[in-house]
């Protein structure tokens, strides 16, 4: 292996970064535009190519580590950049690079007239850079370079049109919002390495079972603090409010790093973590609770929100949910499953939200859309795959992905989770419909200003749209359920997840599967006919279901106030807080106390100073009384 | 002859009234002429303890005494001289600063 | 090599460099300027083969010099460096040249002189660093004052006269303690051995027993806290800071507060390691507390400078954690976190002091939308800023994270609190980058300024390239470091369980004169 196998696949976008740094400025926006996608291309290239090679080698041996230096080495810590190559990373390296590059295609035709082209490119590649070194690290604080990383780059993503105070404000919240689950993260990863003295995977792995007694609090504490780190990088229940802030950024960018890639890290990391997990019993159901309950709340919000944009966060924060499910219930391969096939039809329906965005003139109201369905044929039929493979209608590639979600939970025996999904399938069947048909059909309702200037996107944005369409519709026929042996994902898996507890559990009856096939099937089929009759067939309905359930409706539209709650239950106490502690307490009391002994001394001699007169005979006067108190006293003797 | 303690007594009542004069007058001449009185009231009481010890040394030390009694009266009186030029006083009240 | 003196001359070049300086005349500006970049380049390029010749591995003193200084008492012209002081000392010379460099706009009146001060400041600060007899490092300690004062106090803000005094005599009231110490161990040491000697060595084989240790303990550490500064010996730095010209913010800040770490480091826990044990959980609750405390009050502040004032309370609070870790990595974390507090912290004053020159304001209020107007600004802003939240891949994380897994270490709780430190960080520094730079343009005269020029960017490179070097490959600063790390560690177990098993010793001063042996006996 002496040509780089590995290390140059998160090298290619850094180098590009360097480049653009410095001669950026002379290439101008085309060859801007090519370095940033050739570089990101190459990486595509070097990925498949290492992962023709793992596919190379026999089942029981397939991981690549490659060793680039010793990072640091403190006592017995010590942690090297090294990358590891497996099924697991493989599959994540693909969908990064792969995804990666058609959103840097297409965004090379959506920001073609942003004045901050250059930047753009700059960030989406550095933005690569870190991705690719969180899912290719082979130890814990390589990810968290990784990870932090793309927490960076979402911050400056998301704050790219940095002149608009609310896109600076969402930026900033979502990186503070990482932070609390990084400083998850970080005590997780003290906790482990206090423990079993080392942050490699390999090691940490083999020792773990060694040092920590299953179920024992050591470890469920570590794992829970890693999986706060996971809620915080992939918006789930408490740390989710950023994500729908997030869609400040640029719609490629909401693409790549809020629907594809980024906010899938905490699931990757679940994943590569799940022979800690799998120690905790007691996290790992936290996982799976934490993971329903996100899937069905933020399912919820969809149903009434009518910023395009925001419907998809809830959405993706939804889809996480599931994958969170998944892992919960220890069916990790469902979870990495559903990972990719998000990454197809989410990246899919961002990129068509952000054509749609981008023909209307930057509208983003829902309310303001309709009728589409003819003026943009090419968004209309990508965006309709993406949402008939979201709603997980058979066979495309969300359908696949979800059924074996929802069966794995059932199989292990979490059938209140299952129910939740279920009954989350259907609403995601509703509020994506919702979307699909208020966008795209009925009358139209564009302001005559925007329907003037309706056009279809030009071929560098349509091109990656219909690749993922593509993908959408097919890439979930690697996951045909009921195969001897497991299907095609699930064995390529099975070298990472041998023996995990989902995986090996007894496989369901064929009746009962097809009976949980069906029904899943039923619901999407429920939602997608309640949303055809309520927004399409008959147009008062929703307004009187508005009305019916006001309350509901009121709750959902605000998100259910939690943005006010955490302003008011954190944010305010602190900044209060805070004023205080200066005003009162360092400026007063220890700054007053350091004052107070200055001003002491400045007392003490002010009072002194009335005995400094200035008059030769006062001091006379003194002289003589001291002369005489010194003869008495010696008189006395 | 004089017993001593006469003498004594004599130079113990002129340094008293040098003491007081320093202390209660306020022109700079006269305080300075009172200084001038202790110093000479030391020298009496010198004088009278080398008669009575038959020892010239008290006698020697008046000579000091006076030398330096001598040197002490040109440079206060060439003190008081610039101040009155300057001030056109020489009440010691009115001198309380250091600078001129 | 080692008849070079390699030391004396890093510490009295910059003086001589002064003094020359002194010699022109006050209205040739650019010749002034241009001695004293000369100057301190020199002093840098001097310093630099310190890296390349210290051997890491090596116990003891390297390039050491000694020469009888006052040999009446006893003391010593002892020079000495390891792993620690070098890289403290390269610290110092670096940023000396970007402090002068940085100021050739910002300083027009008495130029002269104030190049000669920082000069003058450079020896003291060096000096401190490199003595190993304690007169000769207390005489550098103080000596360093004076230019610092001059620094605030003439060149300084408004306030100058109140920040400079309040700096002055709070330093002061802490070495007078520390002197007071010093003495005691002089005479402790005599009383014992029978020589007057101010040598480290002497008294690092001193055995003292743990009743006297938490004394003199509490001397040397409350100099050394005041200087950190600690909660609650703080409130001089906002101040000071304020008042301070960009230079001497960009000193105070990245070498000034060192010197109380240092001091830590080379002098109170060796010596007194049964008394530092002791009060450890005291040091330990109020590095907490002011890492913790130092944010949330930073995240409130109007004013930039005090921002990062505040912002240092809090920095120098991981590294006083790190090293009560007691243990190799949160030793090596807060070596590297007072590195990387110097460079970042350095930086960021620099950066206050580039929008301060053009617009004579460092209200956070005045401000917004900086960016589209000062976009190399803005970036590098941005990269210096991320340092100092510690994100991954800058030098930040390195310093943090040692620190945290060895804290972690010894008691996990403190590492969960010093750990609420990462998100507190985050908040008051983007917020503050948030109002300064997003947004739009809110002041019409911001429209206008002017982006970095060549020199300040020549003045940030160094920086930038320090602040990725360090994260991406900390080993060769570590490497330097550990060895010296250990060795005190060693050092101050020995001396503790060697006092631990002393019988109860006398009383400081009381004891009984083994022959009181004149000074004059010594040699």
């Amino acid at each position: 292996m002496n040509f780089p196998l590995l290390w140059i696949i998160p090298a290619l976008p850094l180098a590009a970064v360097g480049l653009n740094l410095l001669i950026g400025d002379r290439l101008g926006k085309r060859g801007t535009a090519w370095l940033a996608c050739g570089a990101v291309g190459l990486a595509f290239a070097f990925a498949v190519r290492a992962v023709l090679r793992l596919a190379g080698l026999p089942e029981a041996d397939r991981t690549i580590v490659e060793n680039a230096y010793t990072w640091m080495r403190v006592g017995d810590f010590s942690a090297s950049v090294a990358f590891l190559l497996d099924p697991l990373s493989a599959v994540m390296c693909l969908v990064v690079t792969g995804v990666g590059f058609l959103i840097h295609v297409y965004s090379v035709g959506y920001m073609a007239h942003d004045p901050s082209f250059r930047r753009f490119f700059l960030y989406l590649n550095l933005f690569m850079f870190a991705m690719l070194t969180l899912v290719l690290a082979d130890n814990f604080l390589l990810m968290f370079v990784g990870w932090e990383g793309v927490g960076l780059c979402s911050y400056l993503l998301i704050g790219f049109w940095y002149e608009r105070p609310s896109a600076a404000e969402a930026g900033k919240k979502a990186f503070v919002m990482n932070r609390i689950g990084d400083f998850g993260f970080i005590l997780g990863m003290l906790l482990l390495f206090a423990w079993a003295g080392s942050l490699q995977y390999d090691r940490l792995f083999a020792i773990a079972p060694h040092v920590f007694v299953k179920g024992a609090a050591a470890i469920t504490i570590a794992t829970l603090l890693l999986f706060l780190g996971a809620t915080g990088k992939s918006a789930q229940i408490p740390l989710y409010t950023w994500l729908p802030d997030a869609m400040e950024g640029p719609t490629p960018v909401s693409a790549l790093i809020h629907a594809a890639t980024m906010v899938t890290a905490g699931v990757y990391m679940v994943a590569r973590c799940h022979p800690l997990f799998l120690l905790a019993p007691a996290s790992l159901e936290t996982v799976a609770v934490v993971g329903a309950a996100t899937a069905l709340f933020a399912a919820t919000i969809g149903l009434a929100q009518n910023d395009i944009k925001r419907v998809l966060a809830y959405s993706t924060v939804s889809q996480l949910g599931y994958m969170f499910m998944a892992c919960g219930v220890g069916a990790f391969t469902a979870g990495i499953f559903h990972l990719m096939t998000h990454a197809f039809f989410k990246a899919l329906l961002f990129l068509g939200a952000g054509s749609v965005i981008h023909a209307l003139s930057d509208e983003q109201d829902l309310r303001r859309m309709g009728g589409l369905a003819g003026k943009l044929p090419w968004t209309h039929g990508t965006m309709l795959v993406a949402t008939l493979a979201i709603a997980g209608i058979p066979p495309l590639a969300g359908f696949f992905s979800k059924d074996e979600i929802l069966s794995r939970a059932f199989a292990s025996g979490h059938s209140g989770v299952w129910l939740v999904g279920l009954v989350g399938a259907a609403l995601t069947a509703f509020y994506m419909f919702r979307l699909y048909i208020l966008a795209f059909r009925g009358p139209s309702r564009l302001s005559h200003e925007a329907e003037h200037h309706l056009h279809e996107s030009p071929p560098s944005m349509i091109i990656p749209l219909v690749v993922l369409a593509a993908l959408s519709a097919v890439g979930g026929l690697v996951g045909q359920p009921m195969q001897e042996g497991g299907h095609l994902f699930e064995r390529w898996m099975r070298p990472v997840f041998e023996g995990a507890g989902g995986e090996a559990a007894a496989p369901l009856s064929p009746r009962t599967e097809w009976t949980l096939i069906a029904l899943s099937v039923a619901a999407a089929a429920l939602g997608i006919y309640g949303a055809y009759r309520t927004y399409l067939v008959e147009p008062g309905l929703a307004a009187r279901l508005r009305e019916r359930l006001r309350a509901f409706h009121q709750a959902v539209l605000h998100k259910y106030w939690i943005d006010e709650l955490y302003d008011a239950l954190v944010v305010a106490p602190v900044y209060h807080l805070s004023q205080r502690l200066w005003r009162f307490w360092d400026e007063r009391i220890v700054d007053g106390m350091v004052n107070g002994v200055a001003y002491t001394f400045e007392g003490v001699s002010a009072l002194l100073r009335l005995f400094q007169t200035g008059f030769v005979g006062t001091y006379a006067l003194f002289f003589t009384l001291g002369v005489l108190v010194i003869l008495i006293e010696l008189g006395r003797r | 002859m004089i017993p001593a303690s006469w003498s004594l007594l004599l130079s113990a009542v002129v340094f008293t009234i040098g003491v007081i004069g320093v202390l209660v007058r306020r022109n700079a001449i006269v305080i300075f002429m009172s200084v001038e009185l202790m110093l000479n009231s030391g020298n009496l009481a010198f004088v009278a303890f080398a008669r009575q010890l038959n020892s010239l040394d008290g006698q020697v030390f008046v000579f000091f005494v006076m030398t330096v009694a001598a040197a002490e009266v040109a440079v206060g009186l060439a003190i008081i001289v610039n101040l009155f030029r300057l001030r056109e006083s020489v009440f010691v009240d009115e001198i309380n600063l250091l600078k001129g | 090599m080692a008849h070079v003196p390699w030391l004396t001359l890093l510490i009295f070049l910059p003086l001589a460099g002064a003094a020359l300086i002194m010699l022109l005349p006050p209205s040739r500006g650019r010749a002034i300027r241009g001695l004293a970049t000369g100057v301190a380049a020199a002093e840098l390029v001097l310093s630099l083969p310190l890296w390349w010749l210290l051997v890491p591995g090596q116990t003891g003193w390297q390039f050491e010099e000694r020469h009888p200084w006052l040999p009446l008492l006893g003391a010593s012209y002892h020079l000495g460096a390891d792993g620690i002081s070098v890289m403290l000392v390269l610290l110092t010379t670096v940023l000396s040249v970007l402090a002068v460099v940085g100021s050739y706009t910002a300083v027009e009146k008495r130029a002269r002189e104030f190049y000669a001060s920082l000069l003058a400041l450079e020896t003291g600060m060096i000096g401190t660093f490199l003595a190993i007899d304690l007169l000769l490092f207390y005489v550098f300690w103080e000596a360093m004052l004076v230019p610092m004062y001059l620094l605030i106090g003439v060149w300084g803000g408004p306030r100058r006269v109140y920040a400079a005094i309040k700096f002055f005599l709070y330093t002061m009231a802490g070495s007078v303690l520390m002197l007071v110490a010093i003495l005691s161990l002089y005479y402790m040491n005599r009383n014992l051995t029978g020589t007057a000697t101010f040598d480290l060595d002497a008294f690092y084989r001193l055995p003292i027993g743990p009743a006297q240790q938490s004394l003199l303990f509490l001397a040397f550490a409350v100099a050394f806290a005041i200087k950190v500064p600690m909660f609650p010996f703080h409130t001089w730095l906002p101040d000071a800071h304020v008042e301070a010209p960009t230079a001497g913010s960009v000193i105070l800040a990245a070498i000034l507060l060192k010197m109380g770490t240092f001091g830590f480091i080379r002098y109170a826990i060796p010596l007194f390691p049964v008394a530092s044990a002791h009060w450890a959980p005291w040091i330990v609750t109020l590095s907490i507390v002011g890492i913790i405390y130092g944010a949330l009050v930073a995240m409130v502040q109007p004013d930039l400078k005090k921002l990062v004032a505040y912002s240092s309370v809090s920095h120098l609070g991981f590294c006083m954690l790190g090293m009560y870790a007691m243990n190799a990595q949160g030793l090596a974390g807060s070596m590297m976190q007072m590195i990387n507090h110097g460079i970042s912290t350095g930086a960021l004053f620099m950066l206050v002091g580039v929008v301060y020159e053009r617009r004579h304001t460092r209200m956070i209020a005045d401000f917004g939308g900086l960016w589209k107007p000062l976009p190399v600004y803005g970036a590098v802003f941005l990269v210096v800023m991320l340092s100092s939240i510690g994100l991954p891949g800058t030098n930040g994380f390195i310093g943090e994270f040692l620190v945290l897994l060895g804290v972690f270490r010894a008691a996990p709780l403190w590492a969960v609190l010093a750990a609420t430190g990462v998100i507190l960080s985050a908040v008051y520094m983007l917020w503050m980058f948030q109002r300064v730079m997003f947004g739009p343009v809110t002041h019409a005269e911001n429209q206008k300024l002017s982006d970095l020029t060549l020199r300040e960017r020549l003045v940030f490179a160094p920086i930038i390239l320090l602040i990725f070097w360090i994260g991406f490959a900390p080993q060769p600063f570590l490497s330097r470091m550990q060895p010296a790390l250990d060795h005190t560690l060693e050092l101050a177990n020995q001396r503790k369980e060697r006092s631990l098993r002393m019988p109860e010793a006398r009383a400081p001063g009381t004891a009984a004169p083994v022959a009181d042996r004149a000074p004059g006996a010594v040699r």
